[in-house]
Order: C-alpha cells, then structure tokens, then sequence
C-alpha cells in the first residue's frame, strides 16, 4: 500500500465488492447464488451468465484480464 | 407502474427502534430513491420496522428476476440502488440490510416471513445492529526476480555448459518464486489472524477471479470484518501498519460497509 486508504465514494465502489456482499456467497467462478424471493421460495439462479458478461466488466475496470 | 406490485426490501430494523425512524427517518428516508426509482418508505411488519419501495413484478417478480439477474447491466444498476438505501439508512439507526432481491408478492406475504424468523432476526439485529463492515483483500506483490530471465547468459566455453547454467538459473528462480509465493500466504494468514483480533466477527468470501477484480495479483484473502463504528479510525491504521509489515502482500481496504457479511444467520 502506497499510502493511508481512502474512503471509496459510493459511485466508485467497485461492482464485484459490491456483488460480493449483496449476493452473500461472493462472485465465485463456478458459484450459484440463492435469492429469497417472494413468499417462501428459495431461488438459485445461476452466475455462469454473469461470468459470461466478464467482459463487460474489464471494460468497466478498465484492467486487462489475467494470463494464466 | 403497470402491473402488480411488489415489495423490495432494503432493510429490517426493530420497532423499538421507531423512535429514530420517526425523528431522523421520515424526512431523509422518503427523500431516498430506491430500485427502479421508487420511493423508500417504512412499513411496521410483526414488531419489525422493513424499509421498503414499490416495484412491479413484471420486472421483478420471480420468473423476471430470474432472466434479469443474469443481465449484468440490469444488476448493476438494481445493486448500486440497493446498496444506496441501505448505506443511507445505516448511517441513521441500527439496520439489518436484507440479501439483494428480497421481494414480497404483499404486506402480508412480507409479515408471515417475518414472524417466521423473528427469533433469528432479532438475534442477528442484536449482533451487527450498529455495527460498519470493513473490507480487506490481500494480493502476493509481484516479485521483481521473474525479470532475471531476461538477462544474457553468461559466456561459457560450450553450450552444454550454458544449458546447465541456465538450468540452474531457471531452477533457482522457479525456487525463489515458490518461496515468496509461500510468504504471502502465511503473510495473508498474519494479517488476517491480527485483523480478526481487533473484529468483533470476521468472515472470509471467497477470494475473486481475476477476471472479475481486474487485478492481474493473485488474491489471497478477501476477508470482511465486523467492527464498532468507534473502532474504524484505530483498524484502518492497524491495516496501513500492516501493509508496511508485509512487503510481500499488497492490501486493500475498503468500507466502511453496512453489515453485509454479517446479516446471515451464522
């Protein structure tokens, strides 16, 4: 770290820190979320179409992606 | 708003906690835009107070959800709404922010849910009610040694003799990298361990691709603690001390958060 950390304006919060905690199990490769909706029910939906979108979120990060 | 009407919830506090809705709340709450620009209010639910918003369930009933949770554009803009409700209200009284997409088909609906997990959710209230989330992600520093591969290869009388040298130059090196691989781990380990020492609760998620992080470091810890608000000044400090200690990691804090991690029963 270069120096002290600084609070993160809301508008600039990074949107997989954000994911991280508002889907609870975290942005996982592989990961399902689950989502209480509606009455009872439990819906698990799955990420795959996100990850799918990953490319989006470079673009949004402006990083390039990882090499193996 | 065409269709039937739902119910997005933000956030659950107690009743007892009305006084603060009624004094700080009213005004500020209803000034708050929430999911698809609907208007926050607070609805008394089984001796809970739900900060709630209208939203019609053509677009976020179940079947809709489903289809639209997977659209990244769709998700971002609902996660970023969400998120304002709820970091708006924290700072006003003592919440427990529900999971993003918690939609009630009715009031009703919403009280049987309720009154069906009162006990927790009054435990879980007690818990993390008041409480800020700070969150801290290790990465291993890049080592500076990967670069003696690019340097020439000594002169050597004959090219077996360069083959071992860079043999063992190579070896050195994969050595040297497994090596500091290894000292971040067990630095992350540190860190997390003094961390969790000054955390009323920790919890670790999953450390985040690459991909999604946009950062090419390899993540060690991606770790939220759970910390009295008084507590914020003295953490961010004992993790900038941290990072000083631990040249081999690069940290990152960010917060403070809403009690996100820490809402769950655990």
């Amino acid at each position: 770290m270069d120096s002290l950390p600084a609070r993160v304006p809301a508008e600039r919060i990074a949107l997989v820190d954000l994911l991280d905690r508002l889907l609870a199990d975290g942005v996982v490769v592989s990961g399902e979320i689950t989502l209480s909706v509606a009455d009872v029910d439990l819906v698990t939906i799955s990420l795959r179409a996100l990850l799918a979108s990953v490319s989006s979120l470079d673009a949004y990060t402006g990083a390039e992606p990882a090499t193996q | 708003m065409t269709g039937a009407c739902g119910l997005w919830a933000y956030a659950i506090t107690e009743h007892g906690g009305g006084d603060a809705l009624t004094e700080h709340g009213g005004g500020d709450l209803s000034r708050l835009t929430g999911v698809a620009g609907g208007t926050v209010r607070t609805v008394a639910a089984d001796g809970f107070t739900v900060l709630v918003s209208d939203v019609d369930l053509a677009e976020f009933g179940e079947a809709a959800l489903r289809r639209n949770l997977e659209n990244l554009t769709w998700l971002e803009e609902v996660a970023r709404a969400h998120h304002h409700v709820i970091d708006a209200a924290s700072g006003l009284f003592p919440l427990l922010p529900t999971r993003l997409a918690t939609v009630y088909s009715s009031h009703s609906a919403m009280v049987a849910a309720l009154a069906r997990r009162g006990e927790e959710l009054r435990a879980a209230l007690r818990r993390v009610g008041g409480r800020v989330e700070w969150g801290v992600k290790a990465y291993a520093a890049p080592q500076p040694d990967t670069r003696e591969s690019e340097q020439p290869v000594p002169a050597q009388s004959d090219a077996s003799g360069a083959g071992l040298a860079y043999l063992k130059r190579r070896r050195a090196q994969l050595t040297a990298r497994e090596g500091s691989q290894q000292a971040a781990r067990a630095g992350a380990r540190a860190v997390h361990e003094e961390l969790s020492g000054r955390a009323a609760q920790a919890r670790l998620h999953p450390p985040q691709s690459a991909q999604l992080s946009g950062n090419q470091m390899p993540m060690l810890l991606n770790t939220a603690y759970l910390l009295d608000a008084s507590a914020s000044d003295g953490f961010a400090s004992a993790v900038a001390a941290a990072a000083t200690a631990h040249p081999e990691l690069r940290l990152e804090l960010t917060g403070p958060w809403p009690p996100y991690s820490f809402a769950g029963e655990d």
